[in-house]
């Protein structure tokens, strides 16, 4: 069993030996890459396609990425994506990807959703590196449902630290400022979207 | 079974544990064992390319020359790994998210290459399956139950199942960086203290 | 983000090792004396920020415009592979001195997940040539300032009695443990 008989290692052999090793590698991963392609980028859509869903408050039917309109942020060269969603062709709302470099953990992205009269109905996080228990405090209920169903522009869109209406998550101002940072850059998005239209 | 069989399948499991007793696949030990569900994980995925590196290696090892053994053991591996990337990709894309950087490097998991070399290269294809297999298995439970304790500890949790109240605060330094390297401390001491007992 | 940054975030606010998770392995193996570990540190400096450049053109100027990104794990371990196995011929011949102090650490860091970690991170997050060379840099100045103090640690406590039960990997993965809770005190710089 444990007789160790291999070929010699000559130039040949070792180039030879290489080279078929490499190809029938390259073989495989090129036929199990064509086969997962699809159900990947399947399942990359329907992550946003499902935040974009949780956040926007009306109904659609349909595919908002297919329209998006990406426009650059106010302050600095970040980009925002636009999605806004239609049922029956008729736009009922809004989704807008938006980021924040102010987090604990650097960037931070959202989606926030939007209905026609300005209304926030919701935001969604989709890449963070807050701290875990503290920071991502952010993404649960407690904190998000401060920012649904409201008028931004009827009320102080600050942390109660910095004199405004919005209660911070406890040891996370950062986090909390941060994506109150990020929802704003989405509502002067939105706010020069429909002022442009 | 026979003896020599069962002696290759139990070994990796707690005699030649690669978590507790080796010290071997360090980075993602502590690295994904965030949470129980994480080790289950980064476990199974890790014993998926041991089975299949195993079962090529062994069953190539002799017309690989010896010179040429590492690259070649390399490629094999780094092209499971791929595979075993791009299916969970495919199929489990939350997990894969969660593992993010973890899975590329299961590639020079030292578990891998280790077991291809003292064992695939000089072993029949089906004591090298049952070696990945105990390995493999070792391994996951090492990720598991430290995966287990910390999730407990840190976040009140286990296996995503929350039995802390709204308002009681778990201990959140076991979730963090240090957590790691302190509950696999614990986990050492407590497996070091079971086998000086069995002696 | 400025290069100043890349350098301070990679090297004490998401250190590799304390925080990161990579490239554990040498960091609990070769961590008994410093002058060890300054060595490893060093080869590591040279072997990362080198195959930062390496691994950079190889993605963009062939896998790229190939529609070959898939391989990247494929390709990015036999590159760093070879690319010790060269460094080491060539140090053989160049600078014997040189070759005496890092050699015995070149092969160990094929394995050393840190430089196949960083070089995926890099094409990650995106970066151009000359922030990938800084992450690189800037990394392996972390691993090495990791490696360097954690050694420090070691060896005063190698002259200490030790209870039984800690001595051993338990008394090492505590002191790393504390030694990544120093690090977490640089949490959120640069905000």
């Amino acid at each position: 069993m444990t007789d160790k008989k291999t070929l010699p290692s000559t130039l040949f052999n070792m180039a030879l030996i290489l080279t078929i090793v490499a190809g029938i590698s390259a073989l495989i991963l090129a036929y199990v890459h064509e086969t997962t392609k699809g159900p990947i980028q399947k399942a990359k859509d329907l992550r946003e396609m499902q935040a974009v869903a949780e956040v926007v408050a009306e109904k659609f039917d349909n595919n908002p990425f297919a329209e998006k309109t990406v426009i650059t942020a106010a302050d600095g060269n970040g980009r925002l994506e636009l999605y806004p969603t239609r049922l029956n062709g008729i736009i009922n709302g809004m989704a807008i990807k938006t980021y924040t470099n102010k987090a604990f953990g650097g960037r931070m992205e959202l989606i926030v959703g939007f209905s026609l009269d300005g209304r926030l109905t919701g935001y969604k996080v989709i890449d963070h590196k807050e701290t875990p228990g503290l920071g991502t405090k952010v993404i649960e209920e407690k904190f998000s449902s401060q920012f649904r169903n409201i008028y931004p522009s009827y009320m102080n869109f600050k942390v109660r630290q910095d004199g405004g209406d919005i209660d911070a998550v406890t040891a996370a101002t950062i986090s909390s400022r941060a994506v109150i940072d990020a929802v704003q850059r989405a509502i002067d998005a939105y706010n020069k979207f429909s002022a442009g239209n | 079974m026979d003896k020599t069989s069962y002696e290759n399948l139990t070994r990796g499991l707690i005699r030649e544990n690669p978590t507790f007793v080796m010290l071997l696949g360090m980075c993602p030990t502590l690295g994904v064992t965030t949470s129980a569900s994480n080790g289950v994980g980064m476990g199974l995925a890790t014993l998926f390319v041991l089975i299949l590196s195993n079962i090529a290696i062994s069953a190539v090892k002799r017309i690989i020359p010896d010179m040429v053994r590492i690259p070649c053991y390399i490629v094999i591996i780094a092209s499971f790994v791929t595979v075993v990337d791009l299916l969970m990709a495919a199929y489990l894309p939350a997990l894969h998210a969660r593992l993010g950087i973890f899975i590329p490097l299961i590639v020079v998991n030292c578990i891998i290459l280790g077991r291809a070399e003292a064992f695939a290269s000089k072993n029949n294809i089906y004591q090298s399956v049952l070696d990945a297999v105990g390995m493999g298995l070792g391994f996951t439970l090492g990720l598991t139950s430290l995966g287990i304790v910390r999730e407990i500890l840190g976040a009140g949790s286990i296996f995503g199942w929350s039995f802390l109240g709204e308002n009681a605060d778990p201990v959140l330094l076991f979730i963090m960086p240090p957590g790691a390297f302190m509950a696999l401390a614990g986990l050492i001491m407590l497996v070091n203290k079971l086998r000086r007992a069995k002696q | 983000m400025s290069y100043l940054m890349i350098f301070i975030s990679a090297i004490f606010v998401n250190n590799i090792v304390l925080s990161q998770f990579l490239g554990i392995c040498p960091f609990l193996g070769v961590s008994k004396k410093v002058s060890t570990a300054l060595g490893m540190g060093f080869a590591v400096m040279f072997v990362m920020t080198l195959s930062a450049i390496v691994t950079f053109l190889i993605y963009y100027k062939l896998l790229v415009p190939c529609d070959l990104t898939f391989m990247i794990t494929v390709v990015f371990i036999l590159v760093i592979a070879s690319l010790v196995q060269m460094v080491e011929i060539i140090l053989k011949k160049v600078s014997p001195p040189l070759y005496q102090a890092l050699g015995i650490f070149l092969p160990l860091i094929t394995t050393n997940c840190a430089v196949l970690g960083v070089a995926i991170l890099a094409i990650q997050k995106q970066f151009g040539l000359l922030s990938s060379v800084c992450y690189g840099l800037a990394n392996a100045m972390g691993f090495t300032l990791a490696i360097v103090l954690f050694a420090g640690l070691r060896e005063r406590m190698s002259r200490t009695r030790l209870p039984q039960a800690i001595q051993g990997a338990p008394i090492a993965l505590l002191t790393a443990g504390l030694l990544s809770m120093a690090f977490m005190g640089f949490a959120g710089i640069g905000n």
